[in-house]
């Protein structure tokens, strides 16, 4: 029968002392949470009028500091420390978990300066999400100029989310901050201004998904609990290598791995669990598909590294075979589905999906390369997607302005727009793997680790998979550069101070990362002390030490 | 596998009673209509009036229930804290104002942006 | 035969030490900028954009010729010199310098790529003249000097590869300049495709040799190849090879190359047959220590090269098209320099010369049918032409230089070095030698008529023109770059096989000659005899065939002619008994095979790709339930796999 008494040690311990805070290195959050509560205060108390102003320069102010408080917490961190762990270890405070909350941090501006875009008065949001589309309601709002500003504090819930849910040091806070993350980004997905119903359906999908997924994600954290008796990583850790709590528990720990697996590999969006995607993509406003598309997938892969490099860290083989299964899957399905895509938008859901399968060979690798390359790939990923979905922002339809997503339309577009065509062409290069762009630098990087861990089919499919989307990639920059000019050609806006600025980060960004990726790489991300191929074929003791440095 | 064979059985059980309930209850009960029982069950004798053509509750009622789940929460927290008040002493004292001052944010905003006003 | 080259110089590699040899990244820098200035000035650059873009590939020039200077003036030894531009990667332990490499090897390509590109920069000023995109075109020629200069000039595989992509996307781009026609779109793809094939085993290969050796630099790779498995490096030699026959047009990834002459004349002449297409030569030869670690690998080499060898000539007896005779050409002489690169250190300095004379009599072959089209009214199909001597005497004069020097009439280049990849084969010793060394003799022969069948379709016997054509002269900005190419398709041989003077400047790299040169020897040799006699008996052949042909004295009438022409072939050929008839049957088989086969396979894979595609789309329903249910299924296999692999 089951054993219902377990050892004294395992039970929580009851805490009854005060938890010694560490503010300072809790302040990149600390701000960014800050700004979300007062952005609320905001929309109570202030008139309608001034609210826009205050909420953007609330919300960048607050990312800026944040970014900078991050960057000096970087300096601040000893040279030889393994990293802090704050709060009854809850949350940890180490190179890894920085870098992904500065990457988001910039990359969470980069989407500001879209979502705070205005053009004729109309931002890219619904003025009023609560009214029926189409309705007589929703026309007065839209003639009296409502716009919900909530926008502002919601996104600023969501990045808090997402820098916690990389820097999370046991399970449970992982799922808060799961959840802090995306119900704000459910909401988000449903107020864009055109094509209600279209967002509105986005949304509720999401949503449903999502909380499926919470479900398996939390369905796996009670499993590993029952085999380790923990939810802190390094206790679940520590019992992969002896053993676990009771006899006969591996099956509870292999699908713990596995549920807690699906909820990461959904918010990733790898095949089988892409499907939301696309369509969330497509029907959420452009400047939050920009967020999740960057910001969410960096955290979400943030997490998924230290799950998978921590937590599981001394089970290796036992999740390998499941991510190889899915990482082929994904770059496969994912590259021949884009094939065929006529909306650019799917499309470049479709590409993060098969991205997403790209930087899965980095975390089969499960060696030190493969950190410092999903890192590197992640960051430059980021930047290139943000300036792609600002370019798709600036590309409307003639006749009611909504956002011209058929590629058919794209057609003779380096004519009539050159630098427009020209930036997102080389967007797409990057995105094929280029050289000379970030692009071929991360798959490079992620693709070697792969390979020194022994997965070279999976390279090889990774290889094949990147021809395939170079295809689609290249297809379009052909369309734009050599097709005439479509009957239905879009009318492309000026891009405005914001838009401007996000595409010339993304711009240079993608050139910087592929020409002189070397300082970036070498200060920027965290090096694991130069380790021999002797190093890297103990890969366990590599593992064991990523975190720690 | 003996391990779980007991949560097997128990699942099994549970099913075999929510399916054998539901059969029984179809064929052994009497089954007397009337206009009342068709109704969604409210409290209160008369029932609000619905929508023409639909029967679908409004969404303030949503507003509503969400504000009690608010303070629900914050009564979980209370309690708690309010065994350990000694042990968190000071320290738990000004989390614990700065947690009711965030929920009260999120009142505030429900009450200024009118979502307690039912018109 | 490792150590003994390594001790030639593969060890000893020295920093630049200041001067011209320190800026070497000059000459990739210059004609890059012209290409940026070109692309981004927009109109403005319409007017001189051109004369900028022959500067900067002619500054290029001169510091290469600078370079030489430099080199020279060093001791052989000494001649291996790394000039460090920047740190590119460092991902962990993967690190990567963005460093040129300056070794005779290098500034050979690098000579042969700036002093041929710039002659057909200035012919192109010409060629291009009506065409409104002229200025993009110039930009994109720069673009590929450039990347094909880092190429040459990478000191380690990542950076190579670099290069290498840069030559496939400018290759890409003029092969599809004329957008215009559905087939170069076509051809623009269908090289692109191919070329990723390619690209692939290259990748792949540098990542294992990474994995193995904890580095892509060229010198530590090859100074730590013995250590390595012969396996792993057979493996990596068969990588490098599926990379080099994307590139090079080898046999089995050869069917873009006759698809890609759909591109300007310039281009076929800069890209697709005197430069970018012997990049997969230099890539065996530079990773000639790899190769010699792996005699299975070098086996294949061979073999691939034989065969393209023949099917190369093969193809280009039986196309009608002067661009893609000369195409199948190419891809015959270049089947000639994979040979040889497969054969080891004695085969390595024959396959360069071979080479680098190779570009001048092709590239000057093919600006003449350039000439000759741009007379015609862009007319490519040889039935057409006929008896242009006269009309263009100075494209003759240049384009027969060329012909003297590709089918190997003595004392010209391309006897001088294909007698050498002939010596080589014969030297390799054993069967294999043998064949090989027939198959190079054999190949002459096949190379003497289909030459002579072009030379003689366009230049001689009747006129039949269409009846629009009014064949002239090319301007002077034409004529000139082809009379420097012919002047060197003349004597280049001589300067660089006599004494061995390219063998002897290579010699730190690829190893030293193996015997001394004997001008009595390479005469009297009987392979050498049998290669002229079979050189004879094609061109007499040819002669007999297309020269005197009663080709009807009516007026020329369009398809009439053609289709009079092409049945006279036919009854020729029956006529010319049984010894032809197999031939003719292999040419249209190597054809329909070149046709169907390859192409279906790649149309086939693009075809299969959309066909699932739109397969795998119907899993988007658009129903949240569909995709839940999707989800549960995919958490189910999640489990399974984890539960399965690890309990079973």
């Amino acid at each position: 029968m089951i054993p219902l008494s377990l050892s004294e040690t395992t039970l929580p311990t009851v805490t009854t002392q005060a938890p010694d805070l560490d503010y300072w290195l809790l302040s990149p959050l600390l701000v960014v949470f800050a700004a979300g509560v007062i952005g609320v205060i905001v929309e109570a108390f202030v008139p309608a009028q001034r609210r826009y102003s205050i909420q953007t320069a609330l919300a960048m102010v607050a990312v800026g500091v944040a970014f900078v408080l991050t960057l000096v917490q970087v300096g601040a961190l000893p040279a030889d420390s393994a990293g802090l762990t704050l709060a009854f270890a809850t949350v940890v405070v180490d190179r890894p978990s920085l870098f992904f909350q500065g990457v988001i941090l910039a990359l969470a501006l980069a989407s500001l300066l879209l979502i705070a875009e205005r053009r004729d008065g109309e931002s890219a949001f619904t003025g009023q999400a609560a009214a029926v589309p189409g309705s007589e309601e929703e026309r007065a709002h839209v003639l009296a100029g409502s716009q919900h500003t909530e926008v502002y504090p919601l996104v600023m819930f969501a990045v808090l989310g997402m820098q916690l849910f990389t820097a999370a040091n046991d399970f449970l806070t992982m799922f808060i901050a799961l959840e802090v993350m995306s119900l704000p980004l459910y909401l988000l997905c449903g107020l864009a201004r055109r094509r209600r119903l279209f967002s509105q359906e986005a949304a509720l999908k999401y949503f449903l998904l999502g909380a499926f997924s919470s479900a398996f994600f939390l369905f796996g954290i009670a499993m590993v609990y029952g085999y380790a008796g923990a939810v802190e990583f390094a206790a679940v850790r520590a019992a992969g290598s002896s053993g676990g709590l009771i006899d006969g528990g591996e099956p509870l720990l292999l699908i713990g791995i596995a549920m807690i697996g699906v909820g990461m590999l959904f918010k990733v969006g790898t095949v089988p669990f892409h499907n939301w995607k696309p369509d969330v993509y497509q029907g959420a406003p452009t400047p939050i598909t920009a967020l999740m598309a960057s910001g969410t997938l960096v955290a979400a892969f943030g997490a998924m590294l230290r799950v998978f490099y921590v937590a599981f860290g001394t089970t290796v083989a036992q999740w390998r075979p499941m991510l190889w299964v899915v990482a082929i899957l994904t770059m496969v399905v994912a590259a021949v589905i884009a094939v065929t895509q006529r909306d650019i938008k799917r499309l470049l859901a479709y590409s993060s999906v098969v991205h997403a399968g790209f930087i899965l060979t980095a975390v089969v690798a499960a060696n030190a390369d493969g950190l410092t390359g999903a890192m590197f790939y992640l960051a430059a990923y980021g930047f290139t997607t943000v300036g792609a979905f600002a370019i798709v922002t600036l590309v409307r339809n003639p006749d009611n302005g909504a956002e011209a997503g058929d590629l058919t339309q794209w057609a003779g577009l380096g004519r009539t727009s050159p630098f427009l065509a020209a930036s997102l062409g080389l967007f797409l290069l990057a995105f094929a793997g280029i050289p000379l762009t970030s692009g071929f630098i991360g798959k490079f990087a992620v693709f070697e680790a792969a390979v020194a861990a022994g997965a070279t089919p999976l390279v090889v499919v990774g290889v094949l998979s990147s021809a395939v989307t170079a295809f689609f990639y290249v297809r379009i920059i052909v369309l734009m550069f050599f097709a005439e000019p479509a009957e239905n050609a879009p009318r492309v806006l000026k891009p405005g101070i914001l838009t401007g600025t996000t595409v010339g980060l993304g711009v240079a960004a993608t050139l910087l990362l592929g020409i002189l990726p070397g300082p970036v790489l070498e200060h920027v991300i965290p090096q694991p002390a130069a380790e021999t191929s002797e190093a890297v074929a103990a890969e366990h003791t590599a593992a064991d030490s990523l975190f720690a440095r | 596998m003996e391990l779980y064979t007991p949560i097997f059985v128990l699942g099994g059980i549970g099913a075999a009673f929510v399916i054998v309930s539901m059969i029984v209850g179809a064929i052994a009960g009497p089954k007397r209509y009337n206009r009342t029982k068709l109704q969604a069950y409210e409290c209160g004798i008369e029932p609000t009036p619905q929508p023409v053509g639909g029967g679908r509750f409004t969404i303030k009622y949503y507003l509503t229930a969400m504000l009690f789940i608010v303070f629900d929460i914050e009564v979980i927290f209370l309690v708690p804290w309010a065994v350990h008040l000694d042990a968190l002493g000071i320290f738990g004292l000004v989390v614990m104002i700065l947690f009711l001052v965030n929920v009260s944010i999120a009142y505030a905003y429900e009450w200024r942006r009118g979502g307690l006003e039912w018109n | 035969m490792t150590s003994t080259l390594a001790a030639g110089g593969y060890a000893a590699t020295t920093a630049a030490d200041g001067g011209v040899l320190s800026y070497a990244w000059l000459m990739i820098a210059l004609p890059l900028l012209g290409a940026a200035v070109l692309l981004l000035g927009g109109k403005r650059t319409n007017a001189w954009g051109h004369w900028l873009a022959i500067a900067a590939a002619l500054s290029s020039f001169v510091w290469a010729v600078l370079s030489l200077g430099q080199l020279l003036g060093r001791a052989p030894e000494e001649r291996s010199v790394t000039v460090h531009v920047y740190q590119w990667i460092k991902v962990g332990t993967f690190d990567i310098d963005l460093s040129l490499l300056i070794d005779p090897l290098s500034m050979t390509f690098a000579l042969l790529i700036t002093g041929v590109g710039s002659l057909i920069h200035i012919y192109s000023v010409g060629y291009m003249a009506h065409d409104e995109n002229r200025r993009r075109f110039f930009a994109y020629l720069n673009l590929f000097v450039a990347a094909m200069l880092v190429l040459v000039l990478a000191d380690n595989y990542a950076v190579l590869f670099l290069g290498w992509e840069g030559v496939g996307l400018a290759s890409y781009l003029l092969i599809g300049f004329w957008q215009h026609k559905p087939a170069a779109a076509v051809a623009a793809k269908k090289a692109f495709l191919i070329n990723r094939v390619g690209d692939i085993g290259l990748l792949v290969s540098i990542m294992l040799l990474f994995t193995t050796f904890g580095t892509v630099t060229f010198h530590p790779v090859f100074e730590s190849v013995d250590g390595a498995g012969r396996g792993l490096m057979t493996a990596v030699g068969l990588l490098l090879l599926l990379g080099a026959c994307g590139k090079s047009a080898q046999l089995p990834l050869q069917a873009w190359l006759l698809d890609a002459m759909e591109g300007p004349t310039p281009v076929s002449a800069l890209i697709h047959a005197a430069t970018m297409v012997t990049a997969g030569v230099y890539l065996i030869v530079r990773s000639g220590p790899i190769f010699e670690a792996a005699p299975t690998a070098q086996l294949v080499v061979t073999i691939v090269g034989a065969a393209t060898l023949l099917a190369g000539a093969i193809i280009g007896c039986a196309k009608d098209d002067i661009k893609k005779a000369l195409a199948g050409s190419t891809m015959s002489q270049i089947g000639y320099m994979t040979l040889a690169a497969g054969l080891g250190p004695i085969g390595y300095a024959a396959a360069i010369a071979h080479l680098v004379t190779h570009g001048f009599f092709k590239a000057g072959l093919f600006l003449g049918a350039g000439s000759v089209m741009h007379a015609m009214n862009d007319e490519v199909d040889m039935r057409r032409y006929g008896g242009l001597r006269t009309v263009m005497p100075v494209t003759f004069a240049t384009f027969g230089v060329g012909y003297l020097a590709i089918i190997g009439v003595p004392f010209l280049s391309g006897w001088w070095t294909k007698e050498g990849i002939i010596q080589a084969a014969f030297d390799s010793g054993g069967l294999t030698g043998q064949i090989l060394g027939w198959v190079t003799v054999l190949g002459a022969g096949l190379t003497a008529f289909y030459m002579s069948r072009i030379m003689f379709l366009t230049f001689f016997g009747t006129k039949r023109w269409a009846k629009d054509a009014n064949p002239h002269e090319s301007p002077a900005v034409m004529t000139v770059p082809m009379i420097i190419l012919a002047i060197g398709s003349a004597a280049l041989g001589a300067v660089l096989v006599v004494n061995y003077t390219l063998a002897n400047f290579l010699a730190p790299v690829v190893g030293a000659p193996a015997h001394e040169f004997d001008l009595v020897h390479m005469l009297t040799s009987p392979y050498s005899l049998a290669a002229l006699v079979l050189m004879i008996v094609g061109v007499a052949y040819a002669w007999v065939r297309y020269a005197n042909d009663k080709v009807p004295v009516t007026a020329p009438k369009g398809n009439f002619i053609t289709v009079a022409a092409r049945e006279e072939l036919y009854g020729n050929a029956i006529n010319e008994g049984l010894f032809m008839r197999p031939g003719q049957q292999l040419t249209r088989a190597t054809v329909a095979f070149d046709d169907h086969g390859v192409d279906g396979v790649v149309t086939g894979i693009a075809r299969s790709v959309r066909a699932a595609s739109e397969n795998l789309r119907l899993t988007q329903t658009g129903f949240a339930r569909s995709y839940a249910l999707t989800m549960l299924f995919g958490a189910a296999v999640v489990v399974v796999t984890t539960l399965g692999v690890n309990l079973a």
